[in-house]
């Protein structure tokens, strides 16, 4: 996985200005990185706008990282989502996870489902999932899925699955891909 | 036909609603924050409403093909509670945001103290964070109101140029044209103002720095007014260039004074091709 040191050298001497500008200064500078450091690729799947927001947020607290994802706009509740697994904060960041499961924006379900999503609990993961399913939400996007996955998640597929077939409506390819590999 | 409707509140409104505007040829709308039918009693209650214009209402905009942006502010009708005051010091937070394109609704509804005060910091809000202004004008007492805000505009020191007075109407509007902010006409099914009326106006004071919204909340409106405006206009002799210029490029021009307002994904369809306005073309 991406390191913080490989986001920070990336990134330049701009990113080292606004870090000298001390923890305080994040707060201001974290929404505007869209227009700070523009959109574009930077590194191995990272935009240098989400790049250079995953650094500054290895400035603050665990307090003022959940500070900024209460009051970020969704490109910020992204990038904070994002950065969350190469941030030394353990699974302080749990609640954040569960904000993002909470909603009906289809890429913060998504972006709540990534490496960090290690830290959430067996059952929040699995409603997770099926939520995943529900929206039409890719499963490839879901870390660990295949490893995760048990019996009670296969369960919870198969009446899924019988209540849509009961309407008459199909199951997402994925979704009864899973199932198949859970009833093998 | 593609529209820009520069004042609409869809927090208020339907799916089917983006259904028929993204089918009208609406492309890109600004909310402004302003009350709802029911008064707020605390900050709280604002930031949820001002997270939902910057995060699940454009999602659900984006979900139509329709471009969402907003503007923030604490408007003069609850700014003159003093329990919703304290939002004032939140809203530099959101100030700060890429879809955040103005301060609005800003201004007067009974022109009280309080109003006066909250009007004047938030003005200086948007010169601090180089945003232009949205200022709505009083539903009574509105030849005065307005004529008040456009001192209070003059004061505080921002261009007027990067000013845009609302719900203007026939007795209001020289005083705007004179001020040199932009006209803003909210046309309305019975009220404020409606597509022939509107007509008139534009023939007397001409198209330039003019925009027209549907100001669609949660009271009797239609978000298809701007629609019905844009036809009326061809109906009664405009061409299809003035009709782009009041429903599209003035919007446009005036938020795009913000530096944030991002229209990549609707203007890259094949009918605008090689039209694009934030180039400045037409």
């Amino acid at each position: 996985m991406t390191t913080l040191d490989e986001l920070r050298g990336a990134l330049g001497p701009r990113i080292e200005e606004d870090l000298g500008r001390g923890p305080a200064s994040v707060a201001g500078l974290f929404p505007a990185a869209g227009r700070r450091y523009g959109h574009s690729p930077l590194t191995d799947g990272w935009t240098a706008d989400e790049a250079a927001r995953a650094v500054l947020l290895s400035a603050v607290s665990p307090d003022e990282i959940a500070e900024v994802y209460r009051y970020g706009d969704t490109a910020e509740k992204l990038a904070v989502l994002k950065a969350l697994p190469l941030l030394p904060i353990g699974a302080e960041a749990v609640p954040l996870l569960e904000d993002a499961l909470r909603t009906n924006d289809t890429r913060l379900v998504t972006a709540a489902l990534g490496p960090y999503s290690d830290h959430l609990g067996q059952e929040a993961w699995r409603q997770a999932v099926l939520k995943c399913v529900f929206m039409g939400v890719p499963l490839k996007a879901v870390h660990r899925l295949t490893e995760r996955a048990d019996d009670e998640l296969g369960a919870m597929l198969r009446a899924f699955a019988h209540e849509r077939h009961a309407a008459g409506r199909d199951m997402p390819p994925d979704a009864l891909a899973l199932l198949a590999l859970k009833e093998a | 036909m593609r529209i820009f409707d520069p004042h609409i509140h869809m927090t208020s409104r339907t799916t089917d609603d983006y259904q028929r505007m993204a089918e009208a040829g609406v492309k890109a709308i600004v909310e402004p924050a302003f009350w709802l039918g029911q008064p707020r009693t605390g900050p709280g209650s604002f930031t949820d409403y001002f997270d939902s214009l910057i995060g699940w209402e454009p999602f659900r905009a984006s979900q139509f093909g329709i471009k969402h942006h907003a503007t923030i502010a604490l408007n003069p009708k609850e700014a003159n509670d003093p329990r919703c005051r304290p939002v004032l010091d939140l809203l530099p937070r959101y100030l700060a945001k890429d879809g955040v394109v103005a301060v609005g609704e800003i201004g007067y509804d009974s022109m009280t103290p309080a109003e006066d005060e909250v009007f004047a910091a938030q003005l200086s809000l948007a010169l601090d964070h180089d945003l232009p202004a949205m200022v709505h004008t009083p539903h009574r007492d509105k030849a005065r109101g307005t004529q008040r805000s456009l001192d209070v505009v003059k004061e505080s020191g921002i261009d007027p140029g990067r000013v845009l007075l609302d719900h203007l109407n026939e007795v209001t509007v020289a005083a705007a044209r004179d001020a040199g902010v932009w006209a803003g006409f909210s046309i309305y099914p019975d009220t404020k103002m409606s597509p022939d009326r509107m007509v008139t106006i534009l023939r007397e004071y001409g198209p330039e720095r003019v925009l027209v919204n549907s100001a669609a909340d949660w009271g009797k409106s239609d978000p298809l007014l701007t629609l019905r405006t844009a036809e009326a206009m061809l109906a009664a002799g405009f061409d299809e260039d003035d009709v782009d210029r009041v429903l599209w490029r003035n919007p446009v021009e005036f938020y795009s004074q913000s530096g944030r307002l991002d229209l990549t994904d609707v203007e890259a369809g094949p009918t605008f091709a090689g039209n694009s306005i934030l180039r400045g073309g037409s």
